[in-house]
């Protein structure tokens, strides 16, 4: 696990955010499922700690796969990844592009399952439960059903589950795109908040060029057929980002940037 | 046109006022369907006996077989209790022996590919033809029969249960894996509530299936065997020529298995009603 790293992170000079500490390394990473279909091919990624990172790119070039292989989920076919440390025992955060819920536990159960596994008690554990329902804007529904929710709270509980184990990495796969636009920004805001206050690192995968650039330190953007990393464009803008942010020039011209980026990388 | 425009038409009531008197209604016509058929069935039936005056011997009215159930009610009764201790004992061992296998294999796939050939064997293999030898092995004559019952009714807990123990959804299974959850963990809360639907749904097959079972080997055994379960009724009735209180037995024999049906599918109901695709109630 050691890791000799030399201090060339210091070159990109990004927003003041961003450390240089490597969390996770992807070195020369492919993944070739069985059914022969290349999803990555020689992917080099370093996530520093701190980091908020989005990967962006079109449909099917190999986004959740990369971030499957981080979260440890699956070995990759060629090269290596190393980090994260102490995934397992909730120190990593997975929000699924599905919502992943368990259909015959309530919202409360299923917010309650990563603590449960690591031997937290349903009474322990219920004060950091209700804070994250009430976070993501469901504490009146703790007591329901998935299947009495809509697709955009089965995403908030899936959000939730990630957050109440506290990770310091978060990897979020496409968290918000089934949620309506102000649920959305709220969640955006409120995510913000949380990386800034609790000092976590996110990779966080999206189709948006707007969301990217409002959240990240960073953009990795992808191509597809075979997987890789076409750009990587640190996002220097100042904090605190908020309304004006989103009016200003600064990030209008950032998002033209981005988005010509990601055309090139759609046409090859 | 222009005169349907100027006035609504008063015939058709709110949607919400719509609903409710439907859904009596469905209610309604599937209690009633039933029992209109019924009545023309026995009222036919009895007509049929009356009007051809066909000996009783050969088949009995309705009215004399319910009369004959009455009758012979001390006798019959006792005998169904007893097939019915039969079958509930063999469903109780094809439960623990299905759900046990099921559990096994799902642990080892050395012992999946080592023994499920032998539980399909089994399954195959029709039980009228063991059950004469398990009668001559085994000596105790109650054994033998539940041990006939339960091969008839092992093999659906087991295979469902199976299925639904490797039917987790995978990403639940990499969130697990994730969190470092134990074999256990995951048996418990995400194998096994998984696999209870598909559990409920073999329970429900096998319920029917220990009854047929149990009256198989309760023929098989014959005279030689428990003596007094109610197949051997039914046995006993037919040599003695008794026609109605052969039909009296098999009435009996229908009404416990449509019993034992109702009573898993109420049990299935209990306990999905909340959650499972196959219990909630569609509301559109
Ligand atoms: N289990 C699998 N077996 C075979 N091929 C797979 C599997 N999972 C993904 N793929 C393939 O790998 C490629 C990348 O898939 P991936 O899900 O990582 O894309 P993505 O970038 O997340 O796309 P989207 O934005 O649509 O979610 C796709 O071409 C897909 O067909
Ligand atoms: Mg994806």
């Amino acid at each position: 696990m050691s890791l000799a790293l030399a201090p060339q992170t210091e070159a990109d000079e990004p927003g003041r955010e961003t450390a240089a500490t490597p969390l996770v390394r992807l070195e020369g990473v492919s993944k070739v499922f069985a059914n022969g279909t290349v999803a990555l091919a020689g992917l080099d990624l370093v996530i520093g700690r701190h980091e908020f990172v989005s990967l962006l790119g079109p449909s099917g070039c190999g986004k959740s796969t990369a971030l499957r292989l981080i979260a440890g989920l699956g070995r990759p076919t060629r090269g290596r990844i190393v980090g994260p440390e102490g995934a397992a025992r909730g120190a990593v955060g997975f929000v699924f592009q599905e919502p992943t819920l368990m259909p015959w536990a309530t919202v409360f159960d299923n917010v309650w399952l990563p603590l449960r596994l690591q031997g937290i008690g349903r009474r322990e554990a219920e004060p950091r439960v209700g804070e994250v329902l009430a976070m993501v804007g469901l504490a009146d529904f703790a007591h329901a059903y998935p299947r009495e929710l809509s697709g955009g709270m089965k995403m908030r509980v899936s959000i939730a589950r990630a957050l109440v184990t506290r990770p310091s990495l978060l990897l979020m796969d496409e968290p918000f795109a089934a949620l309506d636009e102000i649920t959305r920004l709220k969640l955006n805001d409120e995510l913000l908040a949380l990386w800034r206050a609790q000092s976590w690192t996110v990779v966080f995968v999206t189709h948006s060029v707007y969301e990217s650039v409002y959240l990240s330190t960073r953009i990795v953007v992808m191509a597809p057929r075979p997987g890789r990393v076409v750009a990587d464009l640190p996002i220097d803008a100042p904090w605190p980002r908020d309304e004006a942010f989103r009016t200003s020039t600064a990030y209008n011209a950032l998002c033209r940037r981005v988005s010509a980026e990601l055309h090139r990388a759609m046409e090859g | 046109m222009a005169r349907a425009l100027e006035s609504p038409p008063a015939s058709l009531p709110a949607p919400a006022e719509r609903a409710e008197p439907a859904a009596r209604e469905d209610r309604l016509a599937r209690i009633l369907a039933p029992i209109v058929i019924a009545i023309l069935v026995v009222g036919g039936w009895e007509a049929i006996v009356r009007v051809h005056e066909i000996p009783h011997y050969i088949l009995p009215g309705p009215s004399l077989i319910a009369r004959e159930l009455v009758e012979s009610w001390p006798v019959l009764w006792p005998s169904l209790l007893i097939t019915v201790k039969i079958a509930a004992l063999a469903l109780a061992a094809a439960i623990v022996g299905g759900v046990g296998l099921a559990l096994l294999c799902s642990l080892s796939r050395w012992i999946e590919i080592a023994l499920f050939p032998y539980a399909v064997v089994l399954q195959v293999t029709p039980v009228v033809s063991i059950a004469p030898l398990i009668l001559i092995y085994v000596d105790h004559t109650l054994t033998a029969v539940v041990l006939c019952a339960w091969i008839v009714a092992f093999f659906p807990i087991l295979s469902n249960t199976m299925l639904g123990l490797a039917s987790a959804d995978h990403n639940l299974r990499d969130l697990f894996e994730l969190y470092g959850a134990s074999r256990w963990q995951q048996l418990r809360l995400l194998r096994l509530p998984t696999a209870l639907p598909y559990f409920l749904g073999g329970l429900r097959i096998a319920g029917g299936l220990s009854l047929i079972g149990a009256v198989v080997a309760e023929y098989v055994a014959g005279t030689a065997g428990t003596g007094t379960g109610l197949a051997f009724r039914v046995l006993e009735a037919q040599y003695r020529l008794n026609i109605p209180r052969m039909f009296a037995g098999l009435l009996l024999l229908a009404l416990t298995g449509v019993a034992i049906y109702l009573l898993f599918g109420a049990l299935s109901h209990l306990l999905l009603h909340r959650w499972h695709e196959s219990a909630v109630r569609r509301e559109r």
